[in-house]
């Protein structure tokens, strides 16, 4: 703890001199950023071990400014000369990039001026044989939980470490440890001609918080044994329920629309949409950046300003945009600290569980996994390829794939039925199952 | 070789590494009985220029550098990275990775030059191919010419990227390969408007090459051109059919069907374990007769192409289906050697801190004897697919999608009217055995295309001609 913090010191010694050497070059203003990451993943595969990694990554970032005109440069390099380099390289840029009267620094009110410990860092101390035998015993788990698992991509484990310091010519220079530590499984069954594969994961800023390896194994062979001699559906429209695992991509589509980007570039399909009725009534969405030890949790964004807990939607009205400072000047707001995106977004849950929210499903589609990107930000049309369950009396009956869903987001969200308490965590977003009136599904 | 000296010169002469320092790291990875090891050196320049809102709005310049060290033993493989080229970090490195395997030997081996092979792109910088100014002025014309079109445009953003990669790779035996690789990629969007319903649109291109060839003939308009095309086309659209029905693939970029379909089930790794839907099937049917495809690193200057693929290895024209049946695999060296078969110039990473493995280069189909217009014609009920976004492939169950951004309803052997992007969703190993008519007119597309696995993204080639499909699942919303 002590070698992170004097780590931490060190490099903001170095982020203060390439805003120094900036400031030297003539630029008006700078800011930027220093990471420094170190990790191990290892992979085991049919009992022994695959691959072992030994990661280990640095970089810096500068962005400068000439009153209005900006530019930026990287390099993975530290030492004093490709400090230099690396900032004569973002002014040479800043000669040719054109005013902009939204350009610049964050406001300096906005910066972040409290930094509570988010309890984010939590180093694990595992050795590569360590790594190894959690590996085989989680692929271990998987292969034996049935005679029908197959085959295996394998089981991996990984750890990571890293640093982030970021500073400003306004005075902003903070820095932070992480760590975020995982485990999957991933195997394959077979039956007659069908072959299927799936896995599980599980991640947490501290091992203890992981799933356990025989429990991330047991789940990778269960979710892959179900989809086994999947078939496709007819053509028709029915209700969708969003497993909690893909429910979190309907809600990252809805943060891209009310992004600034998009808003200010007229790329989104809620433009205006402020103030109005986009989700029912019962949905609240909103942001909780300072949770203890979570994935999302920051005290600031990527441009120092201070991160809020807030609504983003509440009684089913969108309350507020996710803005960075150049987003909110275009569209003449102030920035809700939201460069570089949202911070353990979170959907309030309802009454019901996995089980409730498949009863209320009743019949309809139970989607797992989502395939491909068809989602057009413009006119929020949105067509998927997808796989998962069809469901009869709120009873699975039978896999299916080779099927698509789609609709327009703008619809889909305006007609949620029920959010479940299922929740995943192990993101971001923090969503339970998300059941969706009507969608079109194409298939045989 | 000039390539070698002008890697020696860019990537190890800075970091003040000798040919006695590879030496010194590969007898250090030899001193376990390793199958194969090797040290990838990287240095990597990369420049961006965005312009959008009718100003220069952003410019960034990027610089990457550092060395990867691998050994591999049997299926196991050990790797680390550094960005930092210094020998103390290597040769720790290189301890560290054979512990893979447990007991040492002794080795000593030698530099030497790998052998010469074709080149098919010249060492260009296309970072110092124009003055900055240059390329200011390029993106402002592109963003006015473009403006100018149509009076429904809202908003135009032209983007500009550049990269000059060089690698060199050491092996095991001591052999030295390196490589200088330009990189360019234009792209031009917009956003029109009209009656409150708005549209995007979005085209671009790029190549092994310097920027030269998006101001020649003004190739660079045409990207505007194009986009805007697009995007009053779909200005147009109504809503795209859903359910299972024939359609035709536009030549080009819908090639992507052949890399998501095809291309990824064929990669060494997944049929060296026996993970894809096409594990084992060598010597079979996979496609009608009138399928012959592809993958080929050897074509001059294409995006997807690679002179030697980052194993050392000179890529190759590698037949994967010849006239509908199952030729073989993409490798790399450890998946080649585990299944008893020569390397084919597969073997990719994304840089230096990442594990190389099978990738496509540029993949795409034989022109058919068919004429274009004359496969339309032959389609009482179906759906021309023109343009596309991106794709994705389950290799196990064989299922892909990939997602049309430019479709037509073809209604009595015409096409009839623009209906919304949709994705389509079909089965690898069968999909091809239900293609009824291939044209005439291949075509390669423009040089956009980036695929994604394990995490890992690598600039690809697609290509096909016009290709008739009896029966693909098509996900609009008109039930």
């Amino acid at each position: 703890m002590l070698q992170t913090q004097e780590e931490i010191s060190r490099l903001k010694t170095i982020v203060q001199s390439i805003l120094d050497e900036a400031k030297n070059q003539g630029a008006s203003a700078a800011d930027a950023g220093l990471s420094q990451e170190s990790g191990l993943s290892v992979t085991a595969r049919l009992g022994d071990v695959e691959t072992i990694e030994h990661h280990r990554d640095q970089g810096l970032g500068v962005t400068v400014y000439f009153g209005q005109r900006k530019g930026s440069a990287s390099s993975t390099d530290l030492s004093p000369e490709s400090i230099r380099e690396t900032v004569s390289a973002a002014c040479s840029i800043a000669r040719y990039t054109s005013e902009d009267e939204y350009a610049g620094l964050p406001e300096k009110e906005l910066l972040a001026t409290e930094f509570p410990d988010l309890d984010l860092n939590h180093p694990w101390d595992l050795r590569a044989d360590e790594a190894i035998a959690l590996a085989i015993e989680c692929e271990n788990a998987a292969r034996g939980y049935h005679a029908e698992i197959s085959n295996s991509e394998g089981a991996s484990v990984n750890t990571h470490q890293g640093l982030r310091v970021m500073g400003n010519t306004l005075g902003f220079l903070q820095g932070y440890a992480s760590t975020r530590h995982s485990l999957s499984c991933s195997v394959l069954a077979q039956r007659g001609d069908s072959m299927q594969r799936d896995y599980w994961y599980t991640v947490a800023r501290d091992a203890n918080n992981l799933e356990s390896a025989a429990d991330v194994g047991r789940k990778a062979a269960e979710r892959t044994l179900r989809r086994l001699q999947a078939r496709s559906l007819s053509t028709r429209q029915c209700p969708v329920m969003y497993a909690a695992e893909v429910a979190s991509g309907l809600l990252g589509s809805f943060i891209a629309a009310i992004s600034g980007g998009n808003l200010y570039r007229k790329s989104s399909f809620l433009l205006d949409a402020l103030d109005k009725q986009v989700f029912p009534e019962f949905v609240r969405i909103h942001e909780q950046p300072y949770l203890k030890g979570a994935l999302g949790s920051a005290n600031y964004d990527g441009e120092g300003v201070a991160t809020q807990t807030r609504d983003i939607v509440s009684g089913g009205i969108l309350r507020g945009y996710v803005l960075s400072s150049y987003s909110a000047r275009k569209l003449g707001m102030p920035s809700t600290g939201n460069a570089g995106g949202v911070h353990n977004l979170t959907i309030d849950p309802g009454a019901y569980d996995y089980q409730g929210m498949l009863r209320q499903l009743h019949t309809g589609l139970l989607v797992t996994e989502l395939m491909g990107q068809g989602v057009n930000m413009v006119t929020g049309d949105y067509s998927r390829g997808a796989a998962g369950f069809w469901v009869e009396n709120g009873e699975i009956q039978y896999p299916v794939e080779e099927i698509t869903i789609a609709g327009n987001l703008k619809d889909m969200f305006r007609n949620i039925v029920a959010v479940g308490n299922d929740v995943d965590y192990r993101g971001n977003i923090r969503t339970g199952s998300i059941l969706v009136e009507r969608l079109s599904i194409a298939g045989e | 070789m000039e390539l070698l000296n002008l890697a020696r010169q860019s990537i190890l002469a800075p970091a003040g590494i000798q040919d006695g320092d590879i030496e010194r790291i590969i007898n250090q990875l030899l001193s376990a009985p390793v199958d194969a090891a090797d040290i990838y050196f990287q240095s990597s320049h990369f420049e961006s220029w965005v312009m959008e809102g009718g100003i220069i709005k952003e410019g960034s310049h990027n610089i990457a550098q550092g060395a990867g060290v691998r050994a591999v033993s049997g299926e196991k493989t050990g790797f680390a990275y550094s960005d930092r080229i210094e020998l103390p970090v290597l040769l720790e490195a290189a301890n560290n990775v054979k512990a893979i395997v447990r007991q040492g030997q002794e080795a000593q081996v030698g530099i030497v030059k790998a052998a010469s092979w074709p080149l098919y792109y010249a060492p260009l910088n296309p970072l110092k191919s124009l003055a900055d100014q240059q390329k200011i002025d390029l993106l402002r014309r592109v963003d006015s010419e473009t403006r100018k079109l149509d009076s429904r445009i809202e908003e135009v953003i032209v983007s500009l990227v550049g990269v000059y990669d060089s690698i060199l790779v050491a092996n095991q035996d001591g052999s030295l390969a390196a490589d200088v690789r330009p990189l360019v990629r234009m792209n031009v969007s917009v956003i029109v408007q009209e009656n409150g319903r708005r549209e995007q649109g979005s085209m671009g291109g790029g190549a092994r090459s310097d920027y030269s060839g998006f101001i020649d003939k003004d190739k660079a308009l045409e990207y505007g051109r194009e986009a805007v095309r697009q995007a009053l086309v779909n200005l147009e659209a109504t809503e795209a059919p859903a359910g299972n029905m024939t359609v035709v693939l536009g030549p080009g970029w819908p090639g992507i069907l052949l890399h998501e379909a095809i291309g990824h089930g064929l990669e060494g790794d997944f049929n060296r374990k026996g993970t894809s839907a096409f594990s084992g099937r060598v010597g079979e049917r996979v496609a009608s007769d009138l399928c012959t495809v592809v993958d080929d690193g050897t074509l001059q200057g294409r995006r997807g192409s690679l002179s030697i693929d980052d194993e050392g290895t000179p890529t190759e024209k590698t037949v994967l289906i010849e006239n509908g049946i199952l030729k073989g695999y993409m490798q790399d060296k450890l998946n080649a050697r585990l299944m008893g078969v020569k390397p084919t110039g597969n073997g990719r990473r994304e840089s230096y801190a990442h594990l190389p493995m099978p990738r496509m280069t540029n993949t795409y189909m034989l022109p058919g004897p068919h004429n274009p217009e004359e496969i339309i014609r032959s389609v009482k009920k179906g759906l021309y697919a023109k343009n596309f976004g991106g794709g994705q492939v389950d290799i196990t169950s064989g299922k892909f999608v990939f997602s049309a951004s430019e479709a037509y309803l073809i209604e009595d052997g015409k096409i009839t009217r623009a209906v919304k992007g949709a994705t389509l969703i079909g089965n690898g190993p069968d999909v091809l055995t239900k293609v009824s008519m291939v044209g005439s007119d291949l075509e390669l597309d423009s040089g956009v295309g980036t695929c994604g696995k394990d995490g890992q993204s690598v600039p690809v080639g697609v290509g096909q001609p016009t290709l008739k499909i009896d029966g693909l699942t098509v996900g609009g919303t008109s039930v």
